[in-house]
């Protein structure tokens, strides 16, 4: 009896195994397929069809377009600076608010009435047209800051913040406190340290924000110099703009049957930078974060 | 109760000197909402103007509900009210589930190791920026792509999904739940790992199976963050966002993927028509606000969960 059911347990666990294994590989394939492409040799690439199971060929000529690209240097450039001046003032305005939020209410009067005006921002806001004007009338319209102010807080992000704060027990400050020291030692010196964690998570959220972000470049800019690469790469990639093919040696190539794997590689090149960094944020997704923001 | 006594002893001005400090702290936040969230509101006013540049909100003529009405009188309004909920309840069905039966079965799985690959596989699409995500779902979806050709093993004739009106929800509900599978499961999964392990201990004793125990044990308990994610889902059923929308449709498709937001961005940014788009997002506001409270207010009576 107990034979056959450990037996009928251990084909259970082998079918969802395999079923797992499978959909993870569909799951992941559609990546697979662009870094397959894009170290494929064009001329085997136009012959076939369908599924690669492994590049045709392999060859480096579509990186080296790529790179040649100044649009897509120029993109890497711009998102760069969007990013550590965008995480910067995120970082900075998220953890003050959160201080603020975190204290205990009974003794900050205006504390209930910012929150509930915070609060309602989630649930109703001015739309695409009032804020679009608003950020002209700044004078922001046209800058890279058009992209790091209007999306300094994030509401979700600050509240998530907010709860990790107040699970910081009160009596660590009391020292501080003794000293004479103020909110702003309370906050750089005790909070900040200890909540590495949820500033790690804040760091992958606003950073990962910033790098994916191609709307508010769209509407706030008009100066091509300026645009980050998302919004290069949707130009290129979905809108099927023409590639300046002046801007590199293309002379011995076929761009026509380059371009298939030019456009992989752009995938791949733009993906990098958050697959290098993900194996070490990912241990953060796990923990009990989530679930405390839920309760709020 | 107590609270709210010695909160209303407590003047303003005492509260002032007392917190002044922490009230500049807060300052640049409150700056931010007010000016990046609050202003915009203000600025609905021009719904019920012609707003001109050059006049401001202020000084542009008073236009009453003209905008309103102009949009109730588009002869395509239905079709955008339709797209709009055809597609965010196509997602809200199957892309709600999606993540609970994911975590389930992935509960199940004992190999560890094997667990946590899958599982960094699911999230990854998560992460993978919206543009590149949507020029992969269009090349996959080109008359010579990954899709057809699949197709083709079945015998369906090639043709340009993008092109074809009615497989564009399909489309953009089965990439969702690509994107999105196994980044909600997390959500599951760390309430499915909160529950106590002596209910399951106790069912052992019972005798119950695998499968019990996740009906009776594991799915109970996941039900909360289930209705709470449910009501938001809910809330937002006239609220399709309109990136994913911009990058993938063409005026081929309208038909069945244009949504009220891609249709106010068009008329704002793109014609700069902005009191008419303004009061066709404000139509859209309100209707969405009404709703996140009604599933609110529903919830809170079914099962005792709500947001607030």
């Amino acid at each position: 009896m107990i034979g056959s059911k450990s037996l009928k347990n251990r084909t259970i666990d082998l079918v969802l195994a395999v079923f797992l294994t499978l959909l993870a590989t569909v799951m992941l394939y559609p990546m697979l397929y662009e870094v397959f492409v894009s170290f494929s040799e064009a001329g085997e690439l136009v012959k076939s069809r369908g599924i690669l199971l492994h590049p045709l060929g392999f060859t480096l000529d579509a990186y080296k377009i790529v790179f040649g690209i100044r649009d897509i240097l120029t993109g890497y450039a711009n998102t760069l600076f969007v990013m550590v001046f965008g995480l910067a003032v995120n970082l900075l305005m998220t953890s003050l608010g959160a201080y603020f939020l975190s204290r205990k209410s009974d003794r900050v009067k205006l504390q209930k009435p910012v929150m509930l005006m915070i609060l309602f921002t989630m649930y109703f806001s001015g739309g695409l047209v009032p804020t679009w004007l608003t950020v002209k009338n700044l004078g922001l319209y046209d800058t890279r800051w058009a992209l790091i102010l209007p999306t300094a807080v994030n509401t979700y992000n600050m509240i998530l913040l907010t709860s990790y704060f107040r699970s910081i027990p009160e009596s660590l400050e009391e020292s501080v406190r003794m000293d004479g020291g103020g909110h702003i030692t309370i906050l750089f010196r005790i909070i900040l340290p200890l909540s590495k964690p949820a500033m790690a998570v804040m760091f992958l959220y606003y950073g990962v924000s910033h790098w994916n972000s191609w709307f508010n470049a769209m509407i706030y800019l008009r100066d091509s110099s300026l645009y980050p690469l998302q919004l290069i790469l949707r130009n290129i990639l979905v809108e099927g703009s023409a590639l300046n093919t002046n801007s590199f040696s293309v002379s011995a190539m076929n761009y026509e049957e380059m371009e298939k794997s030019v456009k992989a590689a752009m995938v791949v090149v733009s993906t990098i930078p958050f697959l290098l960094i993900y194996p070490f944020l990912q241990k953060y997704f796990r923990g009990g974060l989530m679930v405390g923001s839920l309760k709020e | 109760m107590k609270n709210k006594k010695t909160t209303d002893s407590l003047t303003f001005q005492k509260d002032f000197q007392r917190n002044w400090s922490l009230y500049l702290l807060a300052l640049p936040v409150i700056l931010f909402y007010l000016i990046f969230h609050y202003v915009p509101m203000y600025g609905i006013a021009i719904a019920f103007k012609d707003f001109k540049m050059n006049l401001g909100i202020f000084g542009s003529g008073f236009a009453g509900l003209k905008h309103f009405k102009a949009f109730f009188d588009y002869p395509n309004f239905w079709r955008l009210i339709g797209n709009t909920v055809r597609i965010s309840l196509c997602t809200l069905l199957f892309g709600m589930p999606a993540p609970v039966i994911f975590a389930l079965l992935l509960n199940e799985l004992r190999m560890k190791k094997l667990r946590s690959v899958i599982q960094t596989v699911s999230i990854f699409p998560h992460f993978v920026s919206l543009v590149v995500v949507c020029s992969i779902i269009k090349e996959f979806c080109l008359s010579d792509g990954l899709f057809n050709v699949v197709a083709g093993w079945f015998g369906a004739a090639p043709r340009s999904l993008l092109q074809v009106p009615g497989a564009f929800t399909p489309v953009y509900v089965i990439s969702h739940i690509w994107e999105k599978t196994g980044w909600s499961s997390l959500i599951y999964l760390a309430a499915i790992a909160g529950i106590d392990s002596q209910i399951y201990e106790a069912a052992d004793i019972d005798g119950a199976g695998r499968f019990k125990k996740m009906w009776y044990i594991t799915l109970p308990c996941i039900k909360p963050t289930f209705i709470i994610l449910f009501i938001m889902a809910v809330g937002g059923v006239m609220s399709v966002g309109s990136e994913k929308i911009l990058l993938l449709y063409n005026e081929t498709i309208y038909s069945h993927a244009d949504v009220i937001s891609t249709y106010l961005y068009r008329k704002g940014l793109l014609e700069f028509n902005f009191s008419y788009s303004t009061a066709v997002n404000l139509f859209n506001s309100v209707i969405n606000f009404t709703l996140v409270m009604a599933a609110n207010r529903i919830s809170k009576k079914l099962s005792d969960t709500s947001l607030f």
